[in-house]
């Protein structure tokens, strides 16, 4: 056989590592299954327009039926792979008919809530969306932001307090963003004006805002909750028409205000940062700062407004957490979103749209944890939410394509240097 | 548009970079500026362009006093300035590099069409073969510099600025941006050449200033013989044919066979090469930058990862070994970069020179340095070697680079040596420095050592060499011996054989 370059070992190896896990999967979930109750997938909640209600299959006859449509997936990767292509739908499909399978086992004899779960999922998701987005702002112009879980958890804390106090959900959403701009501040202002190690300070800034929300928590928002902490959260607005649709439309556009915000912004994102002249000063100075500079772009500038459009972005996602959900602020409620967000940038590979799906990944595997455990699956909820994080270092590793930093990621500028 | 510069004054720390230099350039003059590497030349330059602030001076354009803070400041008087390394950003296409700093916008939205038709004609104009969609990093230096060029050019660059413009190219491509300039200088751009390649100089300057230590030796005309301009530049007589003495090559000691290098993606860089030095000769290994050149140096010691074939040394198969191992099978390495390979910058000289053997007897006993033996081999060496310091214990970094390169031959050559593999031995030295590392290769050439050196300067491979081998695209077009014509060596160097 003639040698093959790096990418196509990269596709082979893929194949490979498919067909292994299917040949392991077939054996637990089918071969040695004993299981026989049946699994009902329900896919109605009440609103949208009835196509089918529930589905019930049989453990065994499931399993076998998404086994073989991973098959299909694995051979269509076999063959995109002789053939020189992308390998990414026989991937997909694979993973779905995987995952499927693998739920027909878990849920043999319960009842699983399919569309409830992708709602969950999708909130779930919203969070680590916003985060990502202020990670990929501020990397593609070249500062690295270690901050994100800092921003959320600041942003979360005052657009609660700001909504408890003036009784308003409106204003705790404005708030949110400056919040998150105010912490993204301290990032740039030390990053890019005194050239501070930028790792370094992003953790600093993390344990600081950890510090100052827990401290503010417990003097003034458990004490007197009723004014301080009481904010309440944004209820679910339907989208005529769209929200009827069968699965999707509970699915995407039964969901609050924020997430609509949110279907905004990584769509404004990923246009600007490719087609326009933002996104080319950004991609530049993130790239070789110095041939910006040569042009007459101010660097600093342009990455000191990055950082705070990056905080401001983070900010909304931190709203999430409270107006946005339980409508209370509790301490470190953010519990290492901003790590998992910036997890999904580098799983997206520094896209928008790759971070965005990298994101909504992260929050199935979330939620079909937390419903598995409802359910009574005999399997420990750990394992389960320890899936995103393989998948992020087997994606690090190489396996799902070159993943490359923006060049100059994380090197301060400063004129007459390199 | 004529430019002038009036006592501009520059100093890193004690360093002075320039020292109230004056410099005038007529309309469409081509004015280059020689002088040594080190001599403030890139300083300069990068103050006419704004990349660097001058303590004092002034810089008139058309005879009008102008503040230039940064480079959008010389963009606006229509000063343009094409960098010895390249700024374009590799990823993006060659009209995004050109259009970014002056993007048109429609409606919100990026417009590249209109950069794109200029670009076109611009390449139609001087003959250019370029495509605007195709992207830099699969696009070969000669014709990045191009991108540079027209970049400089439709920013409406009166006066263009060439830093060392001829490094990276063949003798062709050099012909052929000499050219250029001449094409542009009749179109009346006033180009600023700066150069330490004297027939480069001669063939297309219409004056020529000359800058030694930061301040101007002198400005003359381009019929200033060669012999003068040398002088003038370092400041003495000098002879750079250096004296090599008759050697009768002996038996093979590095042989390589069907070498095959691929890079980190899968790239082949070196493709099946195969070659042989013996003892007592120097073969030089020919070609432009970035032709394997680098990694043939660095497979040699084992320093790269995708490698196959076989590398001999005096018979024994090295190739797989660690690197520590092959330098005591008896390589001595000089690596193309001494400040990121060769030393370790912070580390002090003495520290810098057991680097090899830190951890074998009698630098170490029992686990533990040595400092008796250490201290005395350093001063030997230090000695020896002419590396001037203010102390043994000072850092590398302190060092100029002729210093830094020579702590590196102390240590590499003070080793039992079989094979000396010098990578660029003399990039970016002053002439001193130069003829000290020649002496020394040709010291080991006759002490009857194997020498591979790797070179793109010309000269210098034509003056030290026994044999020269072209590189191309990491294969070895030919061997030459040295009395080639340039001409020849040329063609080569561009892949024909």
């Amino acid at each position: 056989m003639s040698q093959l370059n790096a990418l196509q070992k990269r596709r082979q190896s893929g194949v490979v590592t498919m067909a292994i896990l299917l040949v392991i999967f077939t054996f637990i979930f089918y071969v040695t299954s004993s299981r026989v109750e049946p699994v009902i997938y329900s896919f109605y909640l009440g609103d949208e327009w009835k196509l089918i209600s529930e589905w019930e299959i049989g453990s065994k006859s499931g399993v076998m039926i998404f086994l073989i449509f991973a098959l299909i997936g694995v051979t269509i990767s076999f063959i995109q792979f002789k053939n020189n292509k992308k390998i990414t739908l026989g991937s997909l499909m694979f993973g779905f008919g995987s995952i499927m399978a693998f739920l027909s086992w878990a849920a043999a004899g319960k009842f699983i809530p399919l569309t409830g779960l992708l709602q969950a999922a999708v909130l779930l998701a919203v969070p680590l969306i916003f985060g990502s987005m202020a990670g990929l702002l501020c990397e593609k112009s070249g500062v690295i932001n270690i901050a994100i879980e800092g921003q959320l958890l600041f942003s979360a804390f005052v657009s609660a307090v700001v909504a408890s106090l003036s009784q308003n959900l409106i204003l705790g959403l404005i708030s949110a963003p400056i919040a998150g701009a105010l912490v993204s501040w301290i990032l740039a202002y030390f990053s890019i004006k005194f050239q501070v190690d930028q790792v370094i300070l992003g953790f600093v800034i993390n344990v600081l805002v950890l510090g100052l929300t827990n401290f503010f928590y417990t003097v003034l928002l458990v004490p007197y909750e009723s004014t301080w902490n009481a904010a309440g959260s944004f209820s679910a607005i339907p989208i005529p028409v769209l929200s009827k649709i069968p699965v999707i439309g509970p699915i995407l556009f039964n969901q609050t205000i924020i997430v609509y915000l949110m279907y905004l912004i990584v769509t404004v994102i990923q246009i600007a940062l490719f087609k326009s002249k933002w996104g080319l000063r950004t991609r530049a100075v993130g790239e070789l700062p110095i041939a910006a500079d040569s042009v007459g772009i101010d660097v600093n500038k342009l990455r000191f407004r990055n950082v705070l459009i990056a905080g401001a972005v983070a900010g909304v996602g931190g709203a999430v957490f409270t107006i946005g959900a339980v409508g209370v602020f509790s301490q470190s409620m953010t519990a290492g979103a901003g790590f998992i967000a910036l997890a999904c940038l580098i799983f997206g590979k520094w896209s928008p749209k790759g971070a965005f799906i990298a994101a909504l990944f992260f929050g199935f595997t979330n939620s079909l944890q937390s419903n598995l455990s409802i359910a009574g699956v005999p399997i420990p909820s750990e394992f389960m939410l320890m899936i995103p994080y393989i998948a992020t270092i087997i994606a690090v590793s190489g396996l799902i394509g070159r993943v490359r930093a923006p060049a100059a990621d994380g090197i301060p500028y400063l004129r007459g240097t390199k | 548009m004529s430019i002038e510069l009036k006592g501009i004054t520059k100093k890193f720390g004690a360093l002075v970079a320039n020292d109230s230099i004056d410099l005038k350039v007529a309309r469409g003059e081509i004015h280059a500026i020689l002088g040594e590497n080190g001599a403030g030349k890139s300083t300069l330059m990068n103050i006419v362009y704004g990349l660097v602030n001058a303590d004092s001076g002034k810089v008139l354009v058309e005879d009008k006093e102008v503040i230039i803070n940064e480079p959008a400041d010389a963009l606006k008087y229509g000063i343009g300035m094409v960098h010895q390394h390249f700024m374009l950003i590799p990823v993006f296409t060659v009209a995004e590099n050109i259009a970014l700093g002056r993007e048109q916008s429609k409606g919100g939205f990026l417009s590249l069409d209109e950069i794109k038709k200029k670009i076109k004609l611009l390449a139609e104009e001087f003959k250019f073969d370029i495509d605007p969609d195709s992207l830099i990093e699969n696009l070969p230096v000669g014709v990045q510099q191009r991108v540079e060029i027209i970049k400089a050019l439709i920013y409406d660059a009166k006066v263009l600025i060439l830093d060392e413009p001829t490094a990276v190219l063949t003798p062709q491509e050099t012909d052929e941006l000499l050219s250029i300039m001449r094409t542009l200088k009749s179109k009346g751009t006033s180009i600023i050449f700066i150069t330490h390649k004297l027939r480069e100089v001669q063939d297309v300057a219409d004056k020529i200033t000359i800058i030694r230590l930061g301040k101007v030796v002198n400005t003359v005309a381009s019929n200033t013989s060669q012999e003068e301009l040398a002088s003038m530049m370092v400041g003495r007589q000098v002879d750079l044919a250096p004296n090599k003495t008759e050697v009768k090559p002996g038996k093979i000691i590095l042989d390589i066979n069907n070498l095959s290098v691929s890079n980190s993606l899968g790239r082949k860089i070196i493709d099946s090469l195969s070659l042989q030095v013996r003892a007592g000769e120097i073969l030089a290994i020919a070609g432009v930058q970035g032709n394997g050149q680098s990694e043939l140096a660095r497979a040699i010691v084992n320093l790269e990862d995708h490698v196959s074939g076989s590398i001999k040394l005096d018979q024994k198969e090295i190739l797989g070994i660690t690197v520590q191992d092959s330098l005591r099978a008896g390589i001595a390495y000089i690596p193309e970069s001494r400040e990121l390979d060769g030393l370790i910058s912070s580390f002090s000289i003495v520290e810098n020179l057991i680097l090899d053997v830190h951890d074998i007897s009698p630098a170490a006993k029992k686990g533990r340095l040595n400092p008796d033996y250490i201290n005395d081999n350093s001063a030997k060496l230090v000695n020896e070697f002419d590396i001037r310091a203010q102390s043994i214990f000072d850092p590398a970094s302190s060092l100029s680079g002729g210093n830094k390169q020579k702590v590196v031959l102390a240590r590499e050559l003070s080793r039992e040596v079989k094979l000396v593999v010098a990578s660029q031995p003399t990039r970016g030295l002053d002439v001193g420095s130069i003829e000290f590392v020649y002496e020394k290769l040709l010291a080991e050439r006759s002490a009857n050592r194997a020498i591979l050196l790797l070179s793109s300067e010309l000269d210098e491979v034509l003056e030290l060499a026994d044999r020269i081998a072209v590189i191309y695209k990491g294969e070895i077009v030919g061997e030459v011996g040295s009395d080639v014509s340039r001409e020849k060596l040329g063609l080569m160097m561009a892949g024909i054989k």
